[in-house]
């Protein structure tokens, strides 16, 4: 049938919730309501707004971390990718810190900065920023020559070649690093949240564990789950109709 | 009687005006030495065919002329000039198109101008024009992804000529696209020589090919790359394009290369 | 880089950057940044104690038993899911989502099912090593070039022999380079669930030095964690490196 892989993602999703709710009425442990009693937790967080103010307070890091780390990492991928000397000086601590656990960092924060927005926003910026720089690095690194070359054959300036060759070719893969880094990034905040001090979604999570309310705190996480996934595959489709032509790989294979 | 000239320098008596002139053109990476003392002359308006099995350094001499590598030693001298570096008196085919994947042909084609700042309607204007000349008319505003790789050598071979410049370099421009088409391209070629008043220079490893469109063929062998020798078809090149491909002296000439070059291959 | 003429090997700038550690270290910068040498001295006095040995060895351990559970569950489920069409369309929505999802907003859902100890921490360093061994496994099954199956099949292969002799060969390097990343995830899962679970192992030495202000001991123990994450992130690529050469030619 042609509608297959939707019908399919249906059936699991029905499957996978289905297996939930059956758990729940098991059930499998006390502290595991069913998928019912969770969704219709979430609905009253949503309608009482309780579930606003908390995003409200839980994105304020996420958003600034990122915008920081996406034009300092930008910025320092394309210098880096540009110059060699640049690239050595600086991307062997990035590629430190992309396999380094980071979250070891963050009692260090908490002693640097305390324990505000200062500290959450760090934590989002060392999470996202290591996967944007090398992207953009390695992107730029590694322009195909023959395009290079085209551009010094028709007698474009370093500054044309860098400006209409070289970023333009780059650019797909310089967002699929920045989507890679907002991934991280959603990791970074949960962690400030549940670490650092709980303010917005984790303080939701955490109150409600406090309490026993279990549907709330399954509300909460379903629901922070829910956003990232949803607003990673909006830049995903993004990413796909910007560079159409690009992700079919370059003109010359 | 074929009448192949086997001379290094100067084919006949005529005085030549030579277009580009390469001296004692030497260069090596690393521990390979890719040109050796290679010296070779271009007459101005004709087509000449840099010919040679792979690896002897043939797509080096053509983009030292480009300007693109600098030899160890030697010297290019364009238009009794010596080069520097790219300029705007030679214009380069890519052998892989080096089209830009986010650009439109119209864009792809005026690249050349856009670089040199000629303003936005009059480039565009002027790729039109060649766009029509490529056989392209229509795929204006198509991108590189939706053509064909015949298609995409026509948008390379266009912005070559937009640039207007009177040296045409090219490197193996054929190779990456498929038999019927490349065909149907060397009769292009052969028309083209004879409509632009330019200086061809065109590197392949093929040897029909070379014989076919070229006024003067010059063959190279490898390591180090040293001119064997200059041929120059001479009764032919006035015929049918359709009649050259079984004209006894295209089939002589060929098959004499092809025995001197048999050994060279690996 | 290069520098008289000899090219710099590509990590050399981190001496550079521990000299001016140890520089801004000395002048005091901050107390929260000691110098480099008072860090590896305590590194080399700890090194050997019994508080140390028991933080390595219970992060050891649950990062033993996470990567073992995340390779011996997920490589099977990816071939699976490699193989078999519908198991495919069904599962793999999930495993991208789980793949893409902040996988530590699920920690606390598993400090209220499975308690504060071990096993949760155990189950975290699964989840978060998972996913992608999953993906890379079916990817390597899925890429099997049509040729070599019908090789098999021609040669009259027993499905056992087909999989043990061509398809596990062929699928090997992708499956290798899922293994790595999700070895460093599981590192980063391990530490995660340290920090927010209970404090066991490298996590608790990370508390108890950063509450006493111990700041030479804290970034000695960070040093030692980021070098056994990168000297195992390194072996792996060069496992990988070792199946590759016939990688690129598949």
């Amino acid at each position: 049938m042609r509608n297959r892989p939707l019908f399919l993602k249906l059936l699991s999703a029905v499957v996978v919730f289905g297996a939930w709710e059956i758990a729940g009425r098991v059930p499998v442990s006390n502290a595991f309501p069913t998928f019912l009693e969770s969704m219709s937790a979430l609905v009253t967080l949503t309608l009482d707004g309780t579930i606003f103010t908390a995003y409200a307070e839980t994105l304020k890091p996420l958003v600034v971390g990122i915008a920081i780390s996406a034009v300092l990492g930008i910025g320092i991928g394309l210098w880096a990718g540009l110059s060699s000397k640049f690239d050595w000086l600086f991307s062997p601590i990035f590629i430190v810190m992309q396999s380094a656990p980071l979250a070891a960092l963050i009692p260090l924060l908490i002693i640097a900065y305390g324990i505000g927005l200062t500290s959450k926003v760090f934590v989002v910026c060392i999470m996202a920023m290591p996967v944007i720089v090398l992207n953009t690095t390695g992107a730029v690194r590694n322009t195909p020559s023959s395009m290079i070359e085209m551009g010094r054959a028709f007698l474009g300036t370093r500054l044309d070649i860098i400006l209409r060759i070289i970023i333009p070719a780059a650019s797909p893969i310089i967002f699929s690093g920045l989507r890679l880094g907002v991934s991280a990034g959603f990791i970074g905040a949960i962690l400030a949240e549940l670490k650092i001090t709980p303010t917005g979604v984790g303080d939701i999570i955490t109150y409600s564990r406090s309490i026993a309310d279990y549907p709330s705190m399954y509300a909460a996480i379903f629901s922070i789950i829910l956003l990232a996934v949803l607003f990673l595959n909006l830049l995903e489709r993004i990413e796909k109709r910007l560079f159409k032509g690009n992700i079919r790989g370059y003109a010359s294979d | 009687m074929p009448q192949t000239n086997d001379a290094l320098g100067t084919p006949d008596t005529r005085e030549v005006d030579y277009a580009v002139r390469a001296f004692n053109i030497s260069k090596t990476y690393g521990d390979v030495e890719a040109l050796r003392n290679l010296s070779l002359d271009f007459p101005r308006g004709q087509l000449t065919s840099v010919l040679g099995p792979s690896g002897c350094g043939k797509t080096t001499l053509l983009k030292i002329i480009a300007g693109l590598l600098s030899p160890n030693s030697g010297e290019v001298e364009v238009n009794g000039k010596p080069v520097t570096g790219p300029g705007p008196d030679r214009a380069f085919v890519f052998q892989d198109f080096a089209l830009l994947p986010w650009a439109s042909v119209l864009r792809n084609v005026a690249f050349g101008l856009e670089l040199r700042g000629v303003a936005k309607s009059e480039r565009e204007s002027i790729a039109e024009k060649y766009i029509r000349d490529v056989g392209l008319t229509g795929f204006e505003n198509a991108y590189p992804h939706e053509l064909s790789g015949g298609m995409r050598q026509r948008v390379g071979l266009a912005r070559a000529l937009a640039v207007d410049a009177q040296v045409l370099l090219m490197d193996e421009p054929f190779s990456a696209v498929d038999e019927q088409t490349r065909r149907k391209f060397q009769e292009d070629l052969l028309t083209l020589v004879q409509q632009e008043n330019k200086t061809f220079i065109f590197v392949t490893h093929s040897i029909e090919e070379a014989v076919y469109v070229s006024d003067q063929v010059a063959i190279l062998l490898p390591r180090p790359s040293r001119v064997s020798e200059i041929i120059r078809p001479a009764s032919f090149r006035d015929k049918g394009m359709d009649s050259i491909r079984r004209d006894p002296e295209y089939l002589d000439i060929v098959d004499k290369i092809w025995e001197s070059l048999r050994k060279y291959v690996e | 880089m290069k520098v008289f003429g000899y090219q710099l090997p590509a990590m050399s700038s981190l001496i550079l950057w521990g000299i001016l550690w140890e520089v801004v270290g000395r002048l005091e910068v901050t107390f929260v940044i000691p110098p480099l040498s008072e860090v590896l001295t305590t590194l080399f006095s700890i090194i050997g104690t019994p508080v140390f040995i028991k933080a390595l060895s219970e992060t050891a351990y649950a990062f033993s038993m996470g990567v073992t559970f995340s390779i011996t569950i997920g490589i099977p489920v990816g071939i699976l899911m490699g193989k078999n069409r519908f198991l495919d369309e069904l599962l793999l929505p999930w495993v991208n989502i789980f793949l893409s999802a902040p996988l530590t907003a699920l920690v606390p859902v598993l400090m209220v099912l499975f308690g504060f100890g071990m096993k949760s921490i155990i189950i975290t360093t699964t989840l978060f090593a998972i996913w992608i061994i999953i993906l890379n496994s079916r990817a390597g099954v899925m890429q099997i070039n049509r040729s070599l199956v019908e090789m098999a099949q021609s040669f009259g292969a027993s499905p056992i022999d087909a999989f043990i002799k061509i398809y596990f060969w062929a699928a090997l390097p992708e499956i290798l380079g899922g293994v790595r990343i999700g070895v460093i995830r599981a590192v980063k899962g391990v530490i995660i669930g340290q920090l927010l679970i209970s404090i066991v192992g490298f996590g608790a030495l990370f508390e108890l030095y950063s509450s006493n202000f111990l700041m030479g001991h804290f970034w000695a123990v960070l040093i030692v964690l980021f070098a056994l994450a990168f000297t195992l992130a390194e072996f792996l690529a060069y496992l990988e490196r070792r199946v590759a050469y016939y990688a690129a030619k598949r």
